[in-house]
């Protein structure tokens, strides 16, 4: 920005990018974390421990559920059991996206990992295809998020009753035509086509049987064992 | 106050196991050190966990959904993501109401 800071163009260049990069996801996010802080009001939680929620576990989908199912006093091991299968998904993420933070320092990868969630991950993984993924670069994709889903939690849980449902504008859509975006730039080779493909499947005919997290790993599982027996990753 | 007390241990408790699963992967794949066969699988594995993000919702949730999935792909294939998040959700917002 300034003409003295020489030495950050670069990192503050990355940075700019992931911010903007994010952005979409950011709008996408800002109405479920209104109606995070307004169900965990709704539930009998104060408006400090949702924003403690928030801040600490930082995941979306994890939150919805164990709101659900909530009670007073809060059913502790069911919520904890209930968050780790909804968030068992990051195990496959965090394991992707590994070799990719080879360069980050120690103490850097832990924090980054900490502000793991879909959405930062899959554009880490876009960005990681097209040049190397840098510390500053990921901060910019998930700091901005980590800020907006904090505070918006504070406002939904501030707002209560005046929060409506995402889903009645179609916002609960908005992250699936994010996730297709990003398939579209990850997949573009046969190969690739293939392990989308067996994926899919595998993970709508789950959802069938068994909605929730298990389509998800289903799903992953059924596209890496297509990509093992094609010998082929999702590089062109 | 043990109401409250339960409440802090049940979110002290989610951040915990969040964030093992965070951290967990790379560990993993460090302990794990795939071959050259696996790590070019692992490549895939994006795409992968992806598709299944979004596969209940695009296949298995009804018309609407599955169609204005079709429309997000073409303009994926042409516009920045925010085009695709934008155009994609005023479809499916038209479709639910036209089906």
């Amino acid at each position: 920005m300034s003409a003295g800071r020489g030495m950050n163009e670069p990192r503050a260049r990355e940075f700019r990018q992931g911010v903007r990069d994010v952005l979409p996801v950011l709008l996408a996010a800002i109405p479920f974390a209104l109606l995070i802080g307004a169900l965990a009001v709704q539930k009998g939680l104060s408006a400090a421990a949702a924003v403690i929620m928030s801040a600490t576990v930082f995941a979306g989908a994890a939150q919805f559920v164990a709101l659900g199912l909530w009670d007073n006093p809060a059913p502790i091991l069911l919520i904890v059991a209930a968050t780790a299968v909804v968030n068992a998904r990051h195990l496959l993420m965090g394991a992707s996206l590994a070799p990719r933070l080879i360069h980050f320092s120690p103490a850097g990868r832990r924090f980054c990992l900490f502000l793991l969630v879909d959405e930062s991950w899959a554009l880490a993984e876009r960005r990681a295809r097209q040049t190397a993924l840098t510390p500053a670069y990921y901060l910019g994709l998930g700091l901005p998020l980590y800020g907006a889903w904090t505070v918006f939690t504070a406002v939904g849980a501030v707002a209560g009753a005046a929060i409506e449902d995402p889903q009645r504008f179609g916002f609960d859509f908005a992250f699936t035509a994010i996730f297709i975006g990003l398939i579209v730039a990850l997949a573009r080779d046969r190969a690739s086509l293939a392990v989308v493909a067996a994926s899919g499947v595998a993970a709508a005919l789950i959802h069938l049987v068994a909605p929730g997290p298990l389509p998800i790993l289903a799903g992953s599982l059924a596209g890496l064992t297509a990509a093992a027996f094609l010998g082929k990753g999702g590089q062109p | 106050m043990s109401g409250e007390i339960a409440t802090f241990l049940a979110i002290a408790g989610m951040a915990l196991v969040t964030y093992a699963t965070r951290g967990l992967g790379p560990w993993m794949i460090a302990r794990l050190a795939p071959g050259p066969r696996a790590l070019a699988a692992l490549e895939a594995l994006p795409a992968a966990i992806l598709t299944a993000l979004v596969a209940p919702s695009v296949l298995a949730t009804g018309p609407a959904e599955s169609l204005a999935a079709i429309v997000t792909i073409i303009v994926a294939l042409r516009l920045p993501i925010i085009a695709t998040m934008a155009i994609g959700v005023a479809c499916v917002v038209l479709l639910r109401y036209l089906i």
